[in-house]
């Protein structure tokens, strides 16, 4: 019953922002009994009340009509999440123990971040009851994955779960536990990659669900090369690298639903530019595999089959080593003469607008205005608010700009997944 | 800041100073032999490159590639010190090695909760010390330099 109310609490009323302080209470309240009560007897999140489920018919076999059952997404949350941030885009997820509908987890606020691929949650918001089985390597190790981020590295297990996503179950899907304390030595190779991110604290959110380009995390360089600095083999005293094929790696666990498994649709509300305490919003799986989540005339961006990135030009000077990112909590990009303030933020005298510029290897242009405010007096006149809608920092020189997820705000932003066929051909691309 | 790198003054060193790469930042460029080994570079490009900037300061810059194919470049003055390193590629370089002494500034020194949280970005400028990194997963870059060793007249921007 606990997860119905979770479900009920967390299903999204678009258009519709939450900005009254004694509902984000109460989301938290409930949030938290669900985290802690959901081991039980009883599947939790995917089961008995699939309130909101639309039937629709679809076309089966030999042209005969058929009605299936829709639920092919999952509900989201911008709000300030468990590590006080803003802009953080969560959901929920429930693991089970592979096989074992009886013991499972919801796992609340785990990042929803189409810059990484894979799903991995932080071993403290993992209930002590689901004791998920460690994957291991050829020779028998346990497999452990130092996971490289730009601001530092999360270094943790790879086991296996059930995960259910909208009405669909990935079975036995390998799933790295970040910081867990049966692998507490963490090699000289791995954190020389920068800061450590193995609490809650450190990595902003009870976990990350990848929803990227790319159909694994690390790709064909960790095959080939044992010094990839992503995967590791652990015995009870030493831990050394390793390479690991493709398929073994962290997969998307989008490509792997039975239907629904060509991209993901982020669908976020617009809200309001002073911003809010929480926006709600949905992630639908697949593009134009349902009546919910048809390319519409969104524009086609194809991707840097190998990096992923797409050209975007501020004010009409393009960096090539561009993004769309919902895991940013701001749009990133250089604007020389705007003020930084000690918060990191751009903090302009008066709001201004920049223009950005999108070119898809294919040929698509289009160009896009963003507001961008002044992040301290956000910060000051509304320290509770989790949605901040011109919120913008500097890349100091770098080659790239970063729309994050203000710049998700009031769209439908698709993410198509390499090598899958869409109705407007074949990924990675994203289209908004 | 904005003067330009002189490309025109590029030439090509010979194999005197080659593998004199990846010395640790602010260190003396001689003493790298062992960090190309430390930090597994498949290998290393075969000459330095110099350059000279309109105000007359040189510099050269030497690269070298990692296993999974990060290019590593090492920002080096006319007196051997390397003042700064810049990486791009699908992973992040073993920035301990690269970092040498400013490494633990760089990985301790905190975020405060209402600064710039994404996995894609980390901004650090203490003390001496610069640091970005940016990217994800497949596309990494990032650059590190000592603000007191930049010689006069390089623009930070062109420093990639």
């Amino acid at each position: 019953m606990i997860c119905d109310k979770l479900n009920t609490e967390l299903t999204p009323d678009l258009g519709k922002i939450n900005n009254f302080s004694l509902r984000h209470v109460k989301l938290w309240v409930s949030i938290l009994l669900t985290t802690i009560f959901c081991l039980i007897q009883v599947a939790c999140g995917g089961g008995g009340s699939d309130s909101g489920n639309a039937p629709v018919p679809t076309a089966g076999a030999g042209g005969t009509s058929q009605t299936t059952t829709l639920k092919n997404f999952q509900s989201l949350i911008v709000e300030t999440g468990p590590a006080n941030l803003v802009n953080v885009l969560t959901t929920t997820v429930t693991i089970c123990n592979p096989g074992d509908t009886t013991r499972c987890a919801s796992i609340d606020h785990v990042l929803v971040d189409t810059g990484s691929t894979g799903l991995r949650i932080l071993s403290s918001a993992i209930p002590a009851g689901l004791q998920l089985p460690q994957k291991t390597t050829v020779n028998g190790s346990a497999l452990v994955e130092c996971t490289q981020f730009a601001d530092g590295y999360s270094w943790g297990p790879i086991k296996a779960a059930d995960l259910k996503l909208g009405g669909e179950t990935i079975s036995s899907l390998s799933i790295q536990i970040i910081g867990d304390p049966n692998f507490r030595a963490v090699p000289s190779d791995c954190s020389s990659t920068g800061p450590s991110e193995n609490t809650v604290a450190d990595f902003g959110s009870n976990g990350v669900i990848g929803i990227g380009n790319f159909i694994a995390d690390c790709g064909s360089g960790c095959a080939t090369n044992t010094f990839n600095r992503f995967y590791y083999s652990c015995n009870a005293t030493d831990c050394i690298p390793t390479a690991l094929p493709v398929a073994q790696q962290l997969q998307h666990p989008v490509a792997l639903l039975a239907n629904h498994n060509n991209g993901v649709l982020l669908r976020l509300p617009t809200v309001p530019k002073e911003g809010a305490i929480s926006a709600p919003g949905t992630m639908i799986f697949g593009i134009g595999t349902a009546p919910n989540n048809g390319l519409g005339n969104a524009g086609i961006y194809n991707l840097d089959s190998t990096t992923g990135t797409v050209p975007i030009s501020v004010n009409g000077v393009f960096y090539p080593n561009s993004f769309i990112d919902s895991g940013s909590n701001a749009v990133f990009f250089s604007s020389p003469n705007t003020p930084v303030c000690a918060s990191g933020f751009y903090c302009p005298a008066s709001p201004f607008t920049s223009t950005f510029g999108i070119r898809g290897s294919n040929g698509t242009n289009t160009s896009t205005n963003f507001l961008v405010s002044n992040a301290d007096t956000f910060f000051r006149l509304h320290p509770d608010f989790g949605v901040a809608p011109s919120l913008a920092g500097n890349t100091f020189g770098t080659q790239s700009v970063d729309l994050g997820l203000p710049f998700f705000f009031g769209r439908n932003v698709y993410t198509a997944i390499e090598g899958k066929t869409t109705p407007a051909g074949l990924g990675p691309y994203v289209a908004f | 800041m904005s003067i330009k790198i002189l490309m025109s003054g590029v030439t090509l060193a010979g194999l005197a100073v080659s593998f004199s790469a990846a010395a640790a930042l602010g260190g003396d460029s001689d003493s790298i032999n062992q960090d190309r080994v430390n930090i597994k570079a498949a290998k290393a490009m075969p000459q330095s490159v110099q350059h000279q900037t309109v105000s007359g300061s040189r510099f050269s810059v030497q690269e070298l590639i990692t296993p999974t194919g990060t290019s590593v470049r090492q920002y080096i003055r006319a007196d051997g010190k390397v003042f700064a390193v810049t990486w791009t590629g699908p992973s992040v370089p073993d920035l301990r090695q690269l970092l040498g002494p400013y490494f633990e500034e760089y990985a301790t020194t905190g975020n405060d909760s209402k600064q710039p949280r994404a996995h894609a970005h980390r901004a650090l400028t203490h003390n001496d010390l610069v640091v970005r990194s940016e990217g994800r997963m497949r596309a990494f870059s990032g650059k590190a330099y000592l603000l007191s060793m930049v010689p006069t007249g390089v623009a930070l921007d062109d420093l990639r």
